[in-house]
């Protein structure tokens, strides 16, 4: 399709409870240098069910505009509703770019809406610009695992549709929210959403591995050498309010669930500080917490990888060096 | 039940090195592998018909002729039959001309081997990690589909499917047709016997080329057809200037970085 305005969309997931999820809101940074570039407005579209709280976040973080699609069928996300509805909006207002975070349901939604709109996406982006020759975006994102980069161009076809990874932007300051409210109204019916959740098994002990939202992590690696010396990384990740992370190696021997995974095969992480402990840091590993602001390593290995992307390593034994940093933390907090 | 498997034949990307110098990838003598979530696809298919034994499961590909080595493979550890697209027409398409000419395919398929009930996919190949094309594939079907699945069960006129969430695992239900895509489950796929891979060794392909599908639309294939092209490519710059803490021992290495950390105000 043809673009209607030089605007760009940044599509704003919400939770259950009406929030914005949190890249949502991190996208409008990158967005709002973006929008700005391409001489359209910053457009938040935010999707959900009682989500007065994300419209607000969206307003109070820069966008221009916000268009809002709320009804109950969008309180639980589902593939269909939630295409038809942002397709519906793509064809009605015709952006030329949209940004969508690169969470599961992210990464279910945006090849489904591209198709519907034969469009071209890029998936998993790490960094956005605006290409100067062509005044394209320049989406930029990993591949073989993290051992290449490549720069995307989607020259003909509008939008421009680009999933981007949780945390690699930053939230912009809080302003006045006076961003124009756009309230639409569309409905999708039940037999047109062809999935039903039937139950929903929480992770053992109830606890919800939101790895990508965390801003702090603890992740163990093969260096733990059994399930009971993840007690010790949960010991950390308890006094810093932590969520505990881990590598391929660890969750391949069966130590901790798969939802912990952090890297190509697992998740892609963006904390402020990822503290990787008996992790040697292989590539796939890296590529999904090489974003995090501070990475503390803690591995015997004085030439294992992963201290090349440390901010601080530590040649040791984690099971010596981890109660040290807990009884630290505890005696600073009181 | 009959369940058709995309897989792509991928580089091991584990065993893909840096050139120091020219700082490049160093393909060569790079093993090729199914990809890993094509497979825990095919094993969630093999489950499926260890539970109900009329199942048929047909595997399909695209790539050039080497990767009938993937149909193979696939053959030894549980389909009873594979397809392999391969043509210079289909060369350089992005992830959208790629299930458009997937979705040919499986039009062109099922008038050999019958409606598919199911189509699995893995989340994503390992070498593009684009998790785009099951989606996309499911979109021309006009299916709809389930991602990050774990395992399904078949369940009269539908399906359950485990999929994995940031909370734990939802059981979906969705009724077939359907496209689902698989990610990593807890448990391991199981391992071609001796005489599936002499039987899969001698296993005619056949293969579906640039004249295979006389009603596609070529402006929607091959690098020309693909909306999305490739500006540049390179090596993701090493990061600089960490610190590395070895003091005497590790009560001493530890309390020097929690000071480090504390003086940064990280903790």
């Amino acid at each position: 399709m043809e673009a209607k305005t030089k605007d760009l969309w940044v599509f704003v997931e919400t939770n259950e409870d009406g929030t914005a999820k949190n890249v949502g809101i991190e996208l409008l940074t990158p967005g709002k240098m973006m929008a700005g570039k391409q001489g359209g407005a910053l457009v938040a579209v935010v999707i959900g069910c009682g989500a007065d709280e994300a419209v607000k976040a969206a307003s109070e973080h820069g966008a221009d505009k916000v268009i809002v699609v709320d009804g109950p069928e969008y309180k639980h996300y589902s593939t269909d509703a939630y295409a038809i509805a942002l397709c519906t909006l793509v064809e009605k207002y015709g952006p030329t770019s949209m940004l969508i975070g690169a969470t599961n349901n992210g990464r279910d939604l945006g090849p489904r809406v591209s198709c519907r709109l034969h469009t071209g996406l890029t998936a998993d982006c790490t960094a956005l610009d605006i290409d100067e020759e062509t005044g394209n975006v320049a989406w930029t994102r990993p591949a073989f695992g993290g051992n290449l980069m490549a720069t995307i161009l989607c020259p003909n076809h509008r939008p421009q549709i680009g999933t981007v990874r949780p945390g690699v932007f930053k939230k912009g300051d809080v302003t006045a929210a006076n961003a124009e409210i756009i309230k639409e109204d569309i409905h999708v019916a039940d037999d047109q959403i062809r999935t039903q959740v039937i139950e929903l098994i929480k992770e053992m002990g109830g606890e919800n591995v939101d790895l990508e939202g965390a801003e702090i992590i603890v992740s163990g690696g093969r260096g733990v050498g059994g399930p009971e010396g993840f007690d010790t990384i949960k010991a950390l990740a308890d006094v810093l309010g932590a969520t505990v992370g881990a590598s391929r190696a660890a969750v391949d021997a069966g130590w901790i669930a798969h939802a912990h995974q952090v890297g190509q095969t697992g998740k892609t992480v963006g904390p402020k500080l990822y503290i990787a402990c008996g992790i040697s840091g292989a590539i796939q590993h890296l590529a999904g917490m090489s974003g995090s602001d501070c990475i503390v390593a803690i591995n015997k290995d004085p030439d294992a990888p992963i201290f090349d992307v440390a901010d601080y390593g530590v040649v040791g034994n984690l099971f010596e060096v981890l109660p040290v940093l807990v009884d630290g933390i505890k005696k600073a907090h009181g | 039940m009959n369940i058709l498997v995309c897989v792509k034949q991928v580089p091991d990307t584990t065993e893909i090195k840096i050139d120091p110098v020219k700082n490049t990838l160093i393909r060569d003598g790079v093993p090729s592998i199914v990809n890993p979530f094509d497979g825990y696809a095919l094993e969630a298919a093999a489950r499926i018909k260890d539970k109900n034994p009329d199942t048929k499961i047909v595997v399909l590909t695209m790539g050039p002729p080497q990767a009938t080595a993937a149909i193979k493979e696939c053959l030894a550890i549980a389909a009873d039959k594979g397809y392999l697209v391969s043509g210079r027409t289909f060369g350089g398409s992005d992830t959208l001309a790629t299930s458009y000419i997937l979705y040919n395919a499986v039009k062109k398929i099922e008038e050999l081997e019958g409606k598919f009930d199911a189509i699995f996919c893995g989340k994503q190949a390992i070498d593009g990690d684009t998790a785009q094309v099951g989606p996309e594939l499911a979109e021309h079907l006009g299916y709809p589909q389930v991602t990050y699945g774990l395992e399904a069960e078949v369940d009269g006129d539908m399906l359950k499917v485990k999929k994995e969430v940031e909370e734990g695992v939802e059981v979906i239900g969705v009724k077939f047709p359907c496209l689902i895509t698989y990610t990593k489950p807890a448990w391991d796929p199981r391992y071609p016997t001796i005489k599936r891979k002499m039987a899969a060794n001698k296993a005619e392909i056949p293969v579906l080329g640039d004249d295979a599908f006389p009603d596609i639309d070529t402006t929607r294939i091959g690098l020309k057809g693909s909306p999305t092209n490739v500006k540049k490519t390179f090596v993701p710059q090493k990061k600089t200037g960490g610190v590395k803490i070895a003091e005497e021992d590790n009560t001493a290495s530890a309390k020097k970085l929690f000071e480090l950390l504390t003086a940064a105000s990280i903790i």
